[in-house]
């Protein structure tokens, strides 16, 4: 569960992930790559939570660079139970080894976790919370996340990290923060989202409505194939911009440098082939051919586009409803042989999460679904989040 | 068959910014130690995130402008990805798809008269550190102190056909740049570089030959050396098959006089732009564009004209309107003395002497031009003598704080109002030198100059030349 623990006697417990930067504590990104790698400072969220009284007791595993589907390409070997992959940082919280995990939301694993454990867990605004201090990977859309037993947990966790940060070029001026809590009357339930979940999910789905419904929202199925398109998109711009943010461990400067080597070509090449896994090398691969001179047009543009429409169809849908409901994951659990069957799982898994990824819109994750807002309306999403949570008890 | 030369060119100038392009390290490392001026940020550490210096944006602006660009109000930073040790998160921040500046034109003048060059456009980026190989221990260090020093890069049109085009077109953007403060462009300290992109082809065709590219030139002599050289090159491969030219990198050995083939257009590197999603677009609204615009300084021929109504010839307008330095110099000594000519005589002659004496190049001057004026009314006015005020120029140069009056008393350089005093030094001089005395009167002119000489040595040079001449004359005519 853990790459460090910490001793902490603070009432107020934090675990961070290992894409967290730390001053002192080894940060290791989940790759040989970093092994052992010290950060000169302190993730500015990380930061934020310790002046609100918080106590870090560790650095929970990461698949490698976060981006995997569940922790499986750890470096140091995924975390299961029964043959079940697991997300550290989940499993800390529930075993009650803190209260709130601070995460980076790269490609929705924080968030699938959350929904496999019932945990909640919030993805909060992209420009909300400074990236300063986090291991770059995606940066367009990866986001500082939080995740706790409880919705007050959670928002007490985000207020206290949220807010403007001059360090952070992306991070968005204070007089922008116009948070939308009114109360929440309509959502609609994307539909696209529900064709090849399994019963568990669908299960979580018609009981999160239900409760909905009983507590007087209106429920609306719609139907939106180009929201549904966001997961191809958000494929080419993450990988891309990991290809670009990985390359600078190239056994020059920090991390880790191959011996075998006896000029500069064979120092890069080298380090990085030993140092990088196999999940890693195929986005990297992919990242770069999708920005090359003959690709740039004809694929990653046309990502860049996809991710305008995305925006632009949940800003017609938020005209009419206060959120969209959609599950997280198409399944409950994750089994080591499944994943080892495909190793692509995490490309295809992000259906779910990429929607909310590419458009930098605020999800969170309660009673084992997820619910995307427009910019700003956590609280609002909290308020639902919190009728779901009544339920689940 | 007779050929004409297509060049373009992409010249790197270093922004004179207190601080780097994306963090608060300074940009001036001249005399520090190696990595010294480096941070998590400069260093390519992850999770380090750019925010970008708006006074950088301030000068790429005001670049543009003084190159007669248009400005783009939304500008952005995109990322180019190579891998080289000095180059330490394996991406460079520059800008691919929305430059600051495009569509320029920049005047130029030659031997052949006026010429229009085109700007294609002037984007920012930040520099790459430096490479410090060690012989001895067969090992390479690098230097960061350089990585994210602020660069911009002008991209001309290919519309220069020769070398000393190339020449008078460097020149000019140097003065336009320091005109407006916003670069030193001193070539030897490299904070000006030259990318030449060269082909030949027959004169009159619209079709352009295979093209060449030489990086990094460093002079504008080893430029011109190797524009003739590739000329040359490139005429015997087409007239007399000697090679097959191919559209390639060289490298210019500027003491062998030959250029190299370094690599091709197929093994070239693919920079995999993309837009930087660190690097929020830079919108330049109505209020900056206006405040840059209203900052921009006067243009060399606006000044220059200016100077010749004030009744100065062309030649010394002209050698006082190229450098900005210079310029002002002249105008506050002007506008302290009054007197046009003399001012400008003084700039022209005395000032650039010190500095040229001191090897210094006129940016570097930091005379300031009010004191020089204070300096030329005690000429005027006859407090001081022209050979001692030249004295006083030379201190004043060591000291910028230097009261020139203040100093002429403490140093005994006032001229001498006593004509006693003077006609005593005669008399003594006189006397003591009969010889002398006698030459000039049996019509040796030189005599009179060594018993000037010593008058003046005595006098400590605190007296009128022409005064003491007279009365030396007088007095020597009346024995």
């Amino acid at each position: 569960m853990y790459n460090v623990k910490i001793d902490c006697s603070v009432a107020k417990k934090v675990i961070a992930d290992d894409m967290i930067l730390t001053k002192g504590v080894a940060t290791t990104a989940g790759s040989k790559m970093l092994e052992g790698f010290m950060s000169l400072f302190t993730s500015e969220a990380l930061v934020r939570l310790e002046e609100k009284g918080y106590g870090l007791v560790g650095k929970a595993k990461v698949g490698e660079f976060g981006f995997d589907l569940l922790g499986e390409t750890a470096v140091n070997g995924a975390l299961t139970a029964d043959g079940v992959l697991k997300l550290a940082a989940a499993e800390a919280v529930l075993a009650n080894e803190a209260d709130v995990a601070l995460t980076m939301d790269i490609n929705g694993s924080v968030r699938r976790a959350a929904a496999q454990t019932g945990l909640v867990s919030v993805k909060p605004t992209y420009g909300t919370v400074s990236r300063y201090g986090t291991i770059p990977v995606a940066c367009s859309g990866e986001t500082v996340s939080l995740m706790a037993k409880n919705v007050a947990d959670v928002k007490d966790a985000l207020a206290a990290v949220a807010g403007h940060d001059p360090k952070d070029g992306t991070s968005l001026p204070d007089s922008m923060y116009v948070t939308d809590a009114a109360t929440p009357k309509r959502i609609a339930v994307l539909t696209d989202m529900l064709a090849n979940v399994n019963a568990d999910v669908k299960a979580k789905v018609d009981s999160a409505v239900a409760a909905l419904k009983a507590d007087g929202i209106e429920v609306v199925e719609v139907t939106n194939d180009k929201i549904a398109a966001a997961k191809v998109a958000w494929n080419i711009l993450m990988s891309a911009e990991l290809c670009n943010n990985v390359s600078r461990y190239d056994g020059v400067k920090f991390g880790y440098r191959t011996p075998n080597f006896t000029n500069l070509d064979e120092l890069y090449m080298n380090s990085r082939t030993e140092g990088f896994g196999e999940l890693l090398k195929t986005a990297i691969l992919f990242g770069s051919e999708t920005l090359s001179t003959d690709n740039y047009m004809k694929v990653y543009d046309k990502a860049l586009r996809i991710r305008r429409v995305v925006v632009e169809e949940f800003k017609r849908l938020f005209q009419e409803f206060d959120a969209v409901l959609m599950p997280a994951c198409s399944t409950l659990e994750y089994t080591v042989d499944a994943v080892n069957n495909d190793k692509y799982m995490a490309f295809n898994e992000n259906f779910y999460t990429a929607p909310a990824s590419i458009s930098g819109l605020p999800a969170v994750v309660a009673g084992g679904v997820q619910l995307v807002g427009k910019a700003f309306s956590e609280d609002k999403l909290f308020t639902l989040a919190e009728k779901l949570e009544k339920e689940g008890k | 068959m007779k050929y004409e030369t297509v060049i373009g060119l992409e010249v790197h100038v270093e922004l004179a910014t207190k601080s780097k392009i994306f963090c608060s390290c300074s940009a001036h490392s001249f005399g520090a130690d190696p990595n010294d001026h480096v941070c998590p940020a400069c260093c390519g550490m992850p999770g380090m995130l750019p925010v970008v210096n708006k006074r950088v944006v301030d000068f790429g602006m005001k670049a543009g402008m003084m190159l007669n660009c248009d400005i783009n109000r939304v500008t952005t930073f995109d990322k180019k990805s190579y891998y080289y040790p000095d180059l330490p998160a394996a991406y460079q921040t520059t800008q691919w798809f929305a430059p600051v500046a495009v569509n320029g034109l920049v005047e130029i003048e030659t031997s052949k008269g006026k010429k229009g060059i085109r700007i294609k456009q002037i984007h920012m980026e930040e520099d790459a550190g430096k490479l410090v190989h060690d012989i001895r221990e067969d090992t390479t260090h690098v230097d960061f102190n350089r990585t994210s020093v602020p660069l911009i890069e002008i991209v001309s049109q290919p519309d220069l056909s020769s070398a000393e085009e190339v020449e008078a077109y460097l020149e000019r953007l140097k003065s336009l740049l320091r005109y407006a403060k916003v670069a030193e462009c001193e070539m030897a300290h490299g904070t000006m570089r030259c990318d030449v992109n060269l082909s030949v082809r027959p004169e009159g065709s619209d079709k352009l030959g295979v093209r060449a590219e030489m990086k990094n030139m460093n002079s504008i002599e080893a430029i011109k050396r190797a524009i003739d050289y590739e000329v040359a090159r490139h005429i015997d491969a087409i007239e007399n098959g000697t090679e097959e030219l191919r559209q390639e990198t060289r490298r210019w050995d500027d003491i062998k006089g030959k250029s190299y083939a370094m690599r091709t257009k197929e093994t070239a590197g693919d920079y995999r732009y993309f837009p930087d999603p660190n690097v929020m677009p830079v919108v330049i609204d109505d209020e900056w564009f206006d405040s840059i615009k209203a900052s921009l300084p006067e243009f060399p021929e606006v000044k220059k004209a200016k100077y010749m109504e004030l009744g100065l010839s062309e030649y010394d307008a002209t050698r006082l309107s190229e450098s900005i330095a210079i310029a002002e110099c002249f105008e506050d000594a002007l506008s302290v003395c009054g007197n046009a000519k003399e001012a400008a005589n003084w700039v022209i002659s005395e000032v650039t002497r010190v500095l040229n004496a001191k090897g210094m190049s006129y940016e570097m001057l930091t005379l300031d031009g009010k004191v020089l004026g204070k300096l030329i009314n005690l000429v005027l006015e006859s407090k001081v003598s022209r050979a001692n005020a030249k004295k006083i120029l030379d201190a004043m140069f060591e000291d910028p704080e230097l009261d020139p009056i203040k100093y002429a008393e403490e140093n005994d350089l006032v001229m001498s109002n006593d004509t006693g005093l003077v006609d005593k030094v005669i008399a003594e001089v006189i006397a003591g030198d009969a010889k002398a005395v006698a030459d000039f009167k049996g019509g040796k002119d030189k005599a009179l100059m060594a018993l000037f000489g010593k008058c003046m040595k005595q006098l400590k040079g605190n007296v009128d030349p022409a005064t003491l001449r007279t009365m030396l004359i007088d007095a020597i005519n009346k024995l």
